[in-house]
Order: structure tokens, then C-alpha cells, then sequence
């Protein structure tokens, strides 16, 4: 199998094929799934039969029908999330490498603050204050992830903004946006592809730790993170119900990672850089 | 030669074959069929360009390949016992203590947070052989032989402390303090300035001949090796080219390579003689200084003129200040005091300050065409962009010009959608060019353009930039630290000594008598392609000291 022109690798077909279904099986929730997210069908705790295929969870919902609805909130939140970070991240982490000393300082020194306080309990204060609306919890979210963002991006800039081609840009008399989206962003991308891998995959466990603040998503939506944590409360009676939105979460990291391991080995190839 | 200088065997390799591991299966053959022996007190000198191979026979004979690589045939003996038999301990107890390696970069071959005392001592303590005490007082003995300044204190400094030449030298020490029955230098001299490379092939050879040990000696300068090297290998992409006494590969070459390699290093060139054109300079630096936030005067009160059509060589050290002076011309770092004029009109010192019209007019080419040039643009990005840039030109117009301009620099055209990763170094380095070029520039800076190529690759790259020169009639400024070449190409010079002007003018005029002491000291640093050239230098030094 071939994708963007390239072979892809067992692994990286796995890892599509994790991706591809997970994604179809939240987009396709409504249609898919038993019972609506939120409707009580039965006893708390119900075991899993035919008729609740995982089981029942605390109040009576049927737990493979919130992983179907849960796949939708889990990946479509992360996948915004991730991804307006790493615009932040990128815009400010380059601009911090290029613009000089101060603009340096200043960025750097902003992002160090807000490293300073524990994420989780800044994230706390910042919801508590504002409200837990889903606009309000992307942000907040995205911007305190894009600091770590910032932090490789920058490193990974300075890097190459010393590099000779970068320097013939500026004496050809090249504008910073031009430098930065033609010479850096395009030598920039496997480290940058491999964090985001990455960071895709703590945004879920992030969100699942302010749900159980109760400051993430709010009932009656479902999402895996904060399914595992009240199917947890049952696991020391022997119950695995626990471990399905958990597998799920680890099954999805585990298939990005392939897809991404696949890019980062299809970039270096491509441009002569592997041993 | 006499033939009794020589003891026993000590060291045979037979068809050595090295492979590299690919990603599916064997990579490419890097070493093919390789054979050679090595007798006590013999220097056998390994010369050929990047990727013969050299390095990977060198670090052979010590049972080691870098990753992803393996020996996969042949034979190493070192006194009768097989290196590809012996077991990892073994090879470790052999490494250091029988077999030691020089490596071209002393810098980054020790470590800056510890003394060299501690580190040239290391080898002999960890393997046994004497304890710190006594290996310091062998160290301060071998600092001594290597005529390094205050020996029983030298050991004291950390390596940052000490110049580029002491270091190579107190890493000659560290080889041999286990006093090692072979040392293999990897290009030990290549990264040091030709006057300290005298000094230090001086001292590798003294240590050498007083301790009888054998040495490989690996190279990409046929004349340097020949000062130290009894029998001379050439090499070519992993294969013997040739082997045999140094006398007989300088002056009867066998192999039609190898006479390539000697006639480019011997054939005399006479002094250019080309002029520059007009009267007015194009480019005028009067009296420029610049300092770095923390070094002052890097660049001190220099003045120069180069005329349209002019190459003029800029020469002198490392830290001389004449990649200081380039930057300083184009604006990467603005000058403190002084004028630089262009075609008579005061550029701004500052690169922002200047016009797109004065940006174009002066083009810079770099040393390492690896970095130069982005490698994730295609070569119709890479050149073309100039075209767009200061001509607005777009689409098929620039695709027809970068055409025109791969011609000119004879790369094939369908190379236009290629990216740099799949180039040669002298091929990027045309590049380089062909984008400097698209800007249709008056001046072009050459900033060691030669250097990090390989000899024959250089040449051609020298005579491109000539052949243009003459069709377009674009000066240069070459910037420099091989005064081979400056004789070649440039008709003018300007050596350069701790960021002053020492001398200027006709290369002709510069580089004959009555020289400036400065300036006769360059050029009799240059190694010449005669065994008894070192000799004759150390004497001449000795007799004006």
C-alpha cells in the first residue's frame, strides 16, 4: 500500500488502519451505536451480554455506545486542540529564533511562567474563573500545551536559523515570513511531526484529568478519558470495564505512533539525511 | 630507503572487504579487497578523496567499524593473530595499547570539563600499565618531545585552554602513551592553518622516528604525506588504486588517477595576469573596522579596491578576520567606523538599511554547500528564486532561466526538480553558484569555496567560476586560507594578520620578493610535493631564528 507516494511500512498499514477505523466509528456514532450517550438503559453496573455488549456503567448507560460517542469528543477535542497549539507554539517558538534577542527574551520568559505553575492546576484556576464552555477549554488547553510546543520548536529554529541557507536568504533581502515558512518550517517538520504524535495523545489524558476535576467535558457527553476514571472505581471488584476506553486510548497512540514513525523514517529517506 | 630501517612484520591485512548494513540487507561495498602490510618503524601513508575509504581502513585496523558498518572479508593480522578471531575483550585490551588512533578533530576529541593530564594519562592507567603518578611524568616527557610549550605544566591546562595545533599534538601524546606498537593518524593536520601544520607534522614525525613505532598516516594531501610517509596507497571508492615507495608515486605514477592527483598539486601556474577594468572602483573599503559585542577590532582599519572584472584573494589564518571582512561587506555585521563604497555609492552598514538593487548587485558563495543550500527546496526553488525575486519574473520565465543557468554551469537540466540530498558535494556547490548567478551580480563573494571539497572536485569548481569570470566579467572576492589557489585565480591580494591589512596589491607583486616577513612565512608553510620539503623548512626557520 502507497500513501503521498510512498510505501508504506506493515506497521505504518496498522497503524492507518487503527486511525482510520477509529475515526469512522466516531464519526459514524449515531448510526453505530445501540443507544443514545446519555439515556439510562439499565441497572448500574450491569455485566456485559448480548443485549450491553461491555456493560453498564455507574448509572446505567451502555458503555460501548459512550466509547462510540466518546471517540468523537476524545478525538475530535484533541485533534483541535493539538493542533491550534502547535500553530501557537510554532508562530511564537520560530518568531522567538528569529526576531532576535528581545523578542527572545520576552517570549521565553512568558513561557517559563507559564511552565512555573503545574499545568493541571493553572488549567484549574483558568476554568474555574472563565467557566467550562468547550471554546474556553480548547484555548486553555492549547495554550498552555503550546508552551512545551514553543520550547522544541524554538530549539529546533535556532538550529537551523544559523545554517548558511537561511543566512543567504537574508542577504537576498527576504522578508521573515518568507524565512520562516520556506527555509525553516520545511526543516523543522520531522521533530515538529514526531511531538505531535505525541502531544495528540496526552491532550486525551489531559482532558480525562479536568474531567475528573470536573472541569473537562460535562455530563452526559462521554469521552475515554473520564470513562476510564469512573469505571475505575469498580476495577478492585474484578470488573475490566475500566479497560475498554483505556485499550481504546492506548490502541490510538500506539497507531498514530506507527503512522508517525513511518513519516519521520519516509522524510529522512527521501532527503538523503538517514546513517 | 634503506630497507634495515624496518623490523619485523607487524601488521597484514589481506582482502579486506568492509560493507555497509542497508536497510534491506548489504549497503554498499566500502572497502574492496584491500591488502597491505606494515613492518615496525614503517609509515604507510593512505591518501584519496572523501568516501575512498581511508578512515575505514584506518579504524579497521584497530577491529572497529563505525555503525552500520561491517568487515565482511579478508583478514587482519597484527603479530600473527587474526583481529576478526579475537573477542571483544580482546580487541578492547588491543585498542589504545597496541593499536591507537589520532583523530582529525582534537577539539572534539576531548573532553572540555577535564584536564589533559587526566585524559592523555587515561589509556596507560585504565589498562594497568602505570599508575596516575607515573603517567603524568611520562606525559610531561612526551609534551616535551612534542616541543610543547612548558611540558610539566602543560598537562594542568583543560583543553579550551590551548591552540588548535597543541591540542592535535597532546592527542598525539595520548596515542602514545601506552607506547603502542601502531598509531593511525585520520587526517591529523587538516583542520590546523598551514604554518601550524608545519609544526605539528614536524613533531608527529620526530615522535615517530624516535620510537620506531609503525604508523598509517591518512590524508587527502598527496604533499603532505609525502614528507612523512615511506610507502604511499592511493585509494579510490573503497579500492586500491595503487601502492608504492613515496618516491615512486610523486615522480613515476603508475595509475592514471594518481598522475591526475600528482599534476594538480605540481603543475606551476604562472601569475594571473588578467586586470581589472575601469578606473573607478566597484567595490572601496576605506578604512573599515568591526567588532563583535565581545571582540573588539576584528576588523582593523582595512582598505581595499576591487575593479570590475578583478579577483581579489583575501588571505591570512584562521582568526585573521577575513570571513569577518565578507560579513562586513554584506552587511551581516555592520562596520563600527570606515566606508564601504559600491560603484562609488556609500552602502549602509547595516544588511535591513540596503536596497534590493545593492543586495543583488553582491552575491556570496559559502564554504559548505551542504548547508548553503536548503535541502528541502528543489533546485528550480533554489535558483529560481533570485529570478523572482529581484526580477519578478514567474512561471515558465523563471523554469527557462534556471534552465539556462544549469547549462551554464554544466549540470544536466533534468536535474532542475532534484533536490539537494541527491547531489554531490562539488555539484551543490555549482549550485551555489548558479543561484548567485540568477541575481545577475557584479561582485561575487567566494568564501572558501574550495575547501571542504575534495582536490580534483576543487579544481573544477576553481575553473568554472574562471570560465565565468571571463564570459560574464564578474569580480571576485576570495576569500581564502590555500595560497595554492590564490596564485591560480586571483591577480590581486590582501593577506590579512589579527584583522589587518599586512600586504595588498598585484598577486605577482605580493607574492614575490622582497616579501613581507608575514607573507613569506604563508607561503613557505604551503607543503610541496618533494620528500626533503619539510626539511628544507624546519632548516630555514632554524637558521633565521
Amino acid at each position: 500500500m502507497r500513501l503521498f507516494g510512498h510505501k508504506m511500512s506493515i506497521l505504518a498499514q496498522i497503524g492507518l488502519l487503527i486511525v482510520v477505523v477509529n475515526i469512522a466509528l466516531a464519526i459514524l456514532a449515531p448510526v453505530i451505536a445501540p443507544y443514545p450517550e446519555a439515556d439510562l438503559v439499565g441497572d448500574a453496573w450491569a455485566d456485559p451480554s448480548p443485549q450491553f455488549w461491555f456493560g453498564l456503567d455507574q448509572i446505567g448507560r451502555d458503555i460501548f455506545s459512550r466509547m462510540l460517542y466518546g471517540a468523537r469528543m476524545s478525538i475530535g477535542l484533541s485533534l483541535v486542540i493539538t493542533c491550534l497549539s502547535f500553530t501557537i507554539g510554532i508562530i511564537a517558538g520560530f518568531s522567538a529564533a528569529v526576531l532576535g534577542r528581545w523578542v527572545d527574551v520576552a517570549l521565553s520568559r512568558i513561557v517559563d511562567l507559564l511552565l512555573s505553575m503545574p499545568t493541571l492546576i493553572f488549567a484549574f484556576i483558568i476554568l474555574s474563573v472563565l467557566g467550562t464552555e468547550l471554546p474556553v477549554l480548547i484555548v486553555t488547553i492549547a495554550v498552555l500545551d503550546s508552551t512545551k510546543v514553543f520550547r522544541l520548536s524554538r530549539a529546533v529554529a535556532m538550529n537551523i536559523v544559523v545554517l548558511e541557507f537561511v543566512e543567504a536568504a537574508k542577504l537576498r533581502g527576504e522578508g521573515l515570513w518568507w524565512i520562516i515558512r520556506r527555509e525553516i518550517l520545511p526543516n523543522a517538520v520531522p521533530p515538529l511531526v514526531a511531538e505531535f504524535g505525541l502531544r495528540f495523545c496526552f491532550t486525551f489524558l489531559f482532558i480525562a484529568a479536568l474531567s475528573f476535576l470536573g472541569l473537562g467535558i460535562q455530563p452526559p457527553f462521554a469521552d475515554w478519558g473520564s470513562m476510564v476514571k469512573d469505571l475505575a472505581q469498580v476495577i478492585n471488584y474484578g470488573s475490566p470495564a475500566a479497560l475498554y476506553p483505556a485499550g481504546a486510548i492506548a490502541l490510538l497512540t500506539i497507531g498514530v505512533n506507527f503512522i508517525v514513525d513511518w513519516l519521520l523514517a519516509v522524510y529522512s529517506k527521501g532527503h538523503g539525511e538517514g546513517a | 630507503m634503506t630497507e634495515s630501517r624496518f623490523g619485523d612484520e607487524i601488521l597484514r591485512v589481506n582482502a579486506m572487504r568492509i560493507q555497509a548494513r542497508g536497510e534491506s540487507g548489504l549497503g554498499p561495498v566500502l572497502v574492496d579487497d584491500v591488502s597491505f602490510t606494515l613492518r615496525r618503524g614503517e609509515v604507510l601513508g593512505l591518501i584519496g578523496e572523501s568516501g575512498a575509504g581511508k578512515s575505514t581502513i584506518g579504524l579497521a585496523t584497530l577491529g572497529y567499524t563505525r555503525s552500520g558498518c561491517f568487515i565482511c572479508g579478508g583478514e587482519i593480522v597484527f603479530e600473527g593473530r587474526d583481529i576478526r578471531q579475537m573477542s571483544l575483550v580482546e580487541r578492547q585490551e588491543l585498542r589504545g595499547h597496541a593499536v591507537a588512533y589520532i583523530a582529525q578533530s582534537a577539539a572534539a576529541s576531548f573532553n572540555p570539563a577535564r584536564t589533559l593530564y587526566d585524559q592523555v594519562g587515561e589509556v596507560a592507567v585504565r589498562h594497568g600499565l602505570m599508575s596516575p603518578a607515573e603517567a603524568k611524568v611520562e606525559a610531561a616527557k612526551l609534551f616535551k618531545e612534542l616541543e610543547l610549550p612548558k611540558p610539566e605544566t602543560f598537562g594542568e591546562r583543560y583543553p579550551h585552554q590551548v591552540s588548535g595545533g597543541q591540542l592535535q599534538r597532546a592527542m598525539a601524546a595520548m596515542a602514545m602513551m601506552a607506547k603502542p606498537d601502531i598509531l593511525v593518524f585520520d587526517e591529523p593536520t587538516t583542520a590546523l592553518d598551514v604554518t601550524t601544520q608545519v609544526e605539528v607534522l614536524a613533531s608527529f614525525r620526530k615522535l615517530i622516528r624516535e620510537h620506531g613505532t609503525a604508523a598509517l598516516y591518512i590524508t587527502h594531501d598527496l604533499a603532505v604525506v609525502a614528507q612523512i610517509a615511506d610507502r604511499i596507497m592511493v585509494l579510490r571508492r573503497g579500492k586500491m588504486i595503487e601502492l608504492g615507495d613515496t618516491g615512486q608515486i610523486l615522480h613515476e605514477p603508475r595509475d592514471e588517477y594518481t598522475q591526475r592527483l600528482v599534476k594538480e598539486r605540481i603543475v606551476v601556474h604562472d601569475f594571473v595576469a588578467r586586470r581589472g577594468e575601469g578606473e573607478a572602483p566597484l567595490l572601496d573599503l576605506q578604512n573599515v573596522s568591526a567588532s563583535y559585542r565581545t571582540l573588539k577590532n576584528v576588523i582593523d582599519d582595512v582598505s581595499l579596491q576591487v575593479l570590475k572584472g578583478d579577483t581579489m584573494a583575501v588571505v591570512g589564518e584562521s582568526g585573521s578576520g577575513k570571513s569577518t571582512l565578507a560579513r562586513v561587506v554584506v552587511g551581516l555585521l555592520a562596520r563600527a567606523s570606515g566606508d564601504v563604497r559600491f560603484k562609488g555609492e556609500s552602502l549602509p552598514p547595516k544588511l535591513h538599511a540596503r536596497s534590493k538593487e545593492q543586495l543583488r548587485r553582491m552575491q556570496m558563495i559559502y564554504q559548505m554547500p551542504d548547508v548553503a543550500i536548503n535541502p528541502r527546496q528543489t533546485l528550480l526553488d533554489i535558483i529560481g528564486r533570485p529570478v523572482s525575486f529581484y526580477f519578478g519574473r514567474s512561471g515558465a520565465d523563471v523554469r527557462a532561466r534556471v534552465l539556462e543557468l544549469l547549462r551554464q554551469i554544466d549540470l544536466p537540466e533534468h536535474f532542475i526538480d532534484r533536490l539537494p540530498g541527491e547531489l554531490s558535494g562539488g555539484q551543490k556547490q555549482r549550485v551555489c553558484i548558479a543561484r548567485a548567478l540568477a541575481a545577475e551580480p557584479e561582485l561575487i563573494i567566494c568564501d572558501e569555496v574550495t575547501s571542504a571539497l575534495d582536490q580534483l572536485v576543487g579544481e573544477e569548481i576553481l575553473r568554472l567560476l574562471k570560465r565565468l569570470q571571463d564570459e560574464l566579467g564578474i569580480a571576485y572576492l576570495f576569500i581564502t586560507h590555500d595560497l595554492g589557489t590564490v596564485k591560480r585565480i586571483a591577480n590581486k591580494v590582501a593577506v590579512m594578520l589579527k584583522g589587518k591589512l599586512v600586504a595588498a596589491g598585484e598577486t605577482a607583486t605580493v607574492f614575490a620578493p622582497p616579501y613581507h616577513a608575514y607573507t613569506e612565512l604563508l607561503l613557505s608553510s604551503v607543503p610541496e610535493m618533494r620528500t626533503d620539503w619539510l626539511d628544507e623548512v624546519l632548516a630555514k626557520r632554524r637558521r633565521s631564528a
